[in-house]
Formats: structure tokens, sequence, C-alpha cells
């Protein structure tokens, strides 16, 4: 465990409606809030890993960064993978300071896709992923992608909208106890049921936010670290890949999420079972059922039912999204991956305050990228 | 990311799929078959997506296939699709083994069930290149 790269830093800025800030404001925000945290000065970071970003879309995002807050970083790039980039790119980071390139890498995310976009605009700008021949002149957009996963789901598992709509309302109970999420108003089952339907069978609580936000951590060698430090290692980690457009998925059942755990798991030496908290991509309801599945933590069409059960929430079988999700907490594009890992951090180190999971030692987190196309999971633990 | 569409999507064709979209204005459903390895495969490209042999030849689909997932979208992303909602969009998986998205249309689209039988019709598109689309049978 001595050569896994240690996540010294971790921070999100407030999420929701921020006109005040800027994408790059709130990466600066979010890059100093992790900084921090690692106990690190600026000038420490060596390599910084960004993403993407719909207001201030750039070729070389990274770079804009890093002049934006006068960085001169050794080793810098920006990562692309959707949903599933935070986690991605929190892996390369690891590989970058395991390998000896880096000492300290910031990975930072945001973007002010809320306030910063005309209304609906992200969601017009996200169609088009779809195929431009094949998929978008037939008027798709992600959810109607989640929903033709959902459907087929439903039909073959004989699942009911009522038992994705108990994930949406598990989560927005863990949301009221963060200060930062963005809806923190107390839903039911009956607020989803009568929530307007947006493309069958999905309805607007069964979708994901769309925010202004920012998060950061840092990865850094642990030769670099202090040995007192209060550790969180990122164990192991895995991705899974089987398509980009829905209509090219090999299966509507069965996703790269599956493999991508298993992966993670087997490097991390751990296995389903010792996961005490899992972060886990919600674009949707039925996004987060098919993921805790595949990855083996619940039955085929069991995790709704499961969640109305109560196993979702902080004193469930499997606490899971404790922040709230992009259900609840927060979508800010590729901080809305990073939000998971940020919160994930929180819960190891034990500063979760009204959200904390007892005795939190092993945490995974997983990001989706697409329509249930690219996934990266991590294994976190503390390192005594 | 460019800047948000507000016409629709017209397809355009590139030199994998002019052959494709030459035929569907004939109103012929094209798809490849790999003469290597007997793969079918939708959309059409270059490689077989099962051996990567590069051997791929054209076949003309029945145009039967059966409802594999589908959704009624009532809000649409681009809003030039406004005027459409509520509208059919489903996963179709043709007889001769490959899916395609298309809409359901006609009177009777609202009636769609996963497992439906639908036949493949082509639907002119503002741009003038014909579409493919789907349209229930009648049930049995």
């Amino acid at each position: 465990m001595a050569r896994k790269a240690l996540i010294t830093g971790a921070a999100d800025t407030p999420v929701g409606r921020l006109p005040e800030h800027n994408c790059m404001s709130l990466h600066v925000a979010a890059a100093q809030g992790a900084i921090t945290d690692a106990g690190l000065k600026p000038s420490d970071i060596d390599g910084v890993l960004a993403a993407f970003s719909f207001t201030q879309p750039h070729m070389m995002l990274a770079s804009v960064f890093c002049e934006y807050m006068g960085l001169k970083p050794g080793f810098t790039t920006a990562v692309q993978s959707g949903g599933a980039t935070a986690c991605t790119a929190v892996a390369l980071a690891a590989a970058l300071v395991e390998a000896g390139m880096c000492k300290h890498v910031l990975v930072v995310t945001g973007d002010n896709r809320l306030s910063g976009l005309p209304p609906g605009g992200a969601a017009a700008m996200l169609a088009q992923f779809g195929h431009p021949e094949f998929e978008q002149p037939y008027g798709i957009s992600i959810p109607a992608a989640y929903a033709l996963v959902a459907q087929r789901y439903m039909h073959e598992y004989g699942v009911l909208p009522e038992h994705l709509a108990a994930i949406a309302v598990t989560q927005r109970g863990h949301a009221a106890l963060h200060p930062h999420a963005h809806m923190r108003e107390p839903i039911t089952i009956a607020d989803v049921m009568n929530s307007r339907i947006i493309s069958t069978p999905l309805k607007l609580l069964d979708c994901c936010l769309v925010s202004d936000g920012a998060a950061a951590v840092v990865l850094s060698a642990p030769e670099n670290v202090s040995a007192s430090a209060d550790g969180i290692a990122l164990l192991g980690s895995g991705q899974g890949h089987t398509h980009e457009h829905i209509s090219s998925a090999p299966s509507l059942l069965d996703f790269g999420c599956a493999q991508s755990a298993e992966q993670a798991f087997a490097r991390a030496g751990v296995a389903v079972s010792d996961i005490d908290v899992a972060e886990i991509y919600d674009s949707f309801t039925i996004t987060l059922a098919v993921e805790l599945e595949s990855m083996g933590f619940f039955s085929k069409g069991e995790a709704g039912p499961a969640a109305a059960a109560g196993a979702l929430g902080l004193k469930g079988q499997l606490p899971c999204n404790t922040h709230g999700g992009l259900l609840s907490y927060g979508h800010s594009g590729a901080a809305g991956g990073m939000f998971h890992v940020v919160e994930a951090v929180n819960q190891l180190k034990h500063r979760a305050g009204p959200r904390q999971v007892d005795d939190a030692e092993l945490a995974l987190v997983h990001g989706d990228g697409g329509i249930l196309s690219a996934h990266c999971s991590l294994i976190l633990g503390r390192v005594h | 990311m460019n800047k948000p569409v507000m016409h629709k999507p017209a397809p355009l064709p590139t030199s994998d799929t002019a052959e494709y979209w030459q035929a569907c204005n004939r109103d012929e459903l094209l798809y490849q078959r790999c003469d290597n390895c007997s793969h079918v495969q939708f959309y059409p490209r270059r490689i077989c997506t099962v051996c990567q042999s590069n051997d791929l030849g054209w076949h003309r689909s029945a145009q039967k296939g059966t409802i594999h997932s589908f959704t009624v979208v009532h809000r649409a992303a681009n809003r030039a699709f406004d005027a459409d909602v509520p509208f059919v969009l489903a996963l179709i998986d043709l007889d001769e083994g490959f899916r395609m998205m298309t809409n359901v249309i006609g009177e009777e689209c609202r009636t769609a069930t996963i497992g439906r039988r639908v036949r493949v019709v082509f639907e002119q598109h503002s741009s003038g290149q014909k579409l493919p689309q789907a349209i229930l049978e009648p049930l049995a």
C-alpha cells in the first residue's frame, strides 16, 4: 500500500444558482479549497488536470485554468469522458504521482451551466451527444436515451416507477443535511410521481439538476505526505466501455459498470460487501438502479425496492450518495461527478457532520459518461 | 461544444454513409454484413466491429422489426422538436439482426409497446433527405 497515491485535499463550492461566479472563478474557488485542505501552497502543485465547460468551451481548458490562476505545472491536460471524467481524472492523477511524474496533482472541475446559459441551454447542448446522423434527427435527448433504458429495465424486471422514485426521495433526504446542496426541500414518492413527465417513464424528479458549482481534489505521492497525516488512499480503479451511443449499446440491461467495478475491486483487493459508503453517478434514478445492480450491491430489479425499504439511507445496508447526488446535491458538468469524490473523502475523513456514516473506512465512487457508455470506478480507503 | 441548435438536425452523409442515405431516398433500407465473419452491423462504417475486417457488403433489409424499447418524449431538448411533443422515440430490432433508432409514427403510435412488430417507412425530412421511421404493424 506504500506506493498508492493519496487524496490529500478535497473541496467543493456551494452549488446552485451562483450568478456572482463564472466558469474560471468557480474553478479557482474549488482549487484553493482543495490545496488548502491538503495543507499545500499553490506553488507545490506540479500537475493539473481539468475537464470541460459549456459556458467557456475551449480546446485547452487546463491551460486556460493554469493561466488564470497563475500556475506553471510540469504536467497539465484536460480530461473528457462525460460523467466519467472526474473519476477518470482522479485515476490518471494517481497514476502520475505513482509513476513519479508529479508530486502533487490538482484535479479541478466546474461550470456555471445554470446561470451562464439561457434556459434549457444545457439540455440542448447535451442532446448533441446523440449520433448526428442516426439519433439526433429523431429528437433524442439525454433524458429520452435513459428513458429507453428505464422502459426496458422495468419491462424486464417488473420494477415500478414508485421504486425508482424511492431513490430520488432518499437522496433528497441526504441533500437536506448538506449546507452546499442545490435542492434541500424534502420530497415524497407522490411528489416524484406527480412531477412533470419528461420522457416516459422518467419524470422531472427522476432527473438530475442543472447547477453552477465546482469541485477539486489533490492527489499526492505518499513520499511527499507526512506520516501523521490522516490519509485517504486510492486503493484501486477500473473502467468499462461498451459503446457511446445508446443505439449501439450491446444491451439495455448490462453495461460496462460491471467490468469497471470488478476491476477496481480486484486492484484494491476488496469485495463488494466490504464497502461502507458508495457515491455513484445518478444522472437519473434509473442510472443509479442499473449501476448498483451491475456492480453486485443488489440483485437485478432490486435496487429500487431496496431504496424504498431504506437500504440506501445513512443507516441502511449501503449508504449511498450521502450528499444527495446529481439528483439533489447538484450537477455542474464534470464537477457533478467530482462532488461524489469530494463526498467520499469527507465521509472517509469522518467530517461529514450530520451525514456521517458510522465508521466509514472504505468507499466506492463511480462515474458514468454518455448513456451508461463510459464507466470509471474508484475504491478509496482510510490509511492507518 | 457548439451553440444550442434550434433547427431539426439533418443527417449529413459522410463518405461512410452516403450510399445508405441515397438508398433511403429510394425507399430502401440498407445495412452492412461482414464478408469475413458474417457479422451484421449498423450504422455503416469502414470496419467490422467484431473481426475488424474491412470487407463489408451492403444488403437490403426487408424493413420488418420489433420494438426493443421506446419512450414518449414530452419535453424536447432541442426546441426544434417542441411542435412534435409528445412523440415516440424507439429502438427497433430489425429481423436481419441489427438495431436502429427511429420515431414510431402514425396515428396509433402512442399504443407502442415493447415487443410490438413494426415496419420501416421513409419520411421526408425538412432537409430534403428521407428518414427511415417505424410504423406499427396491425395487432395479429
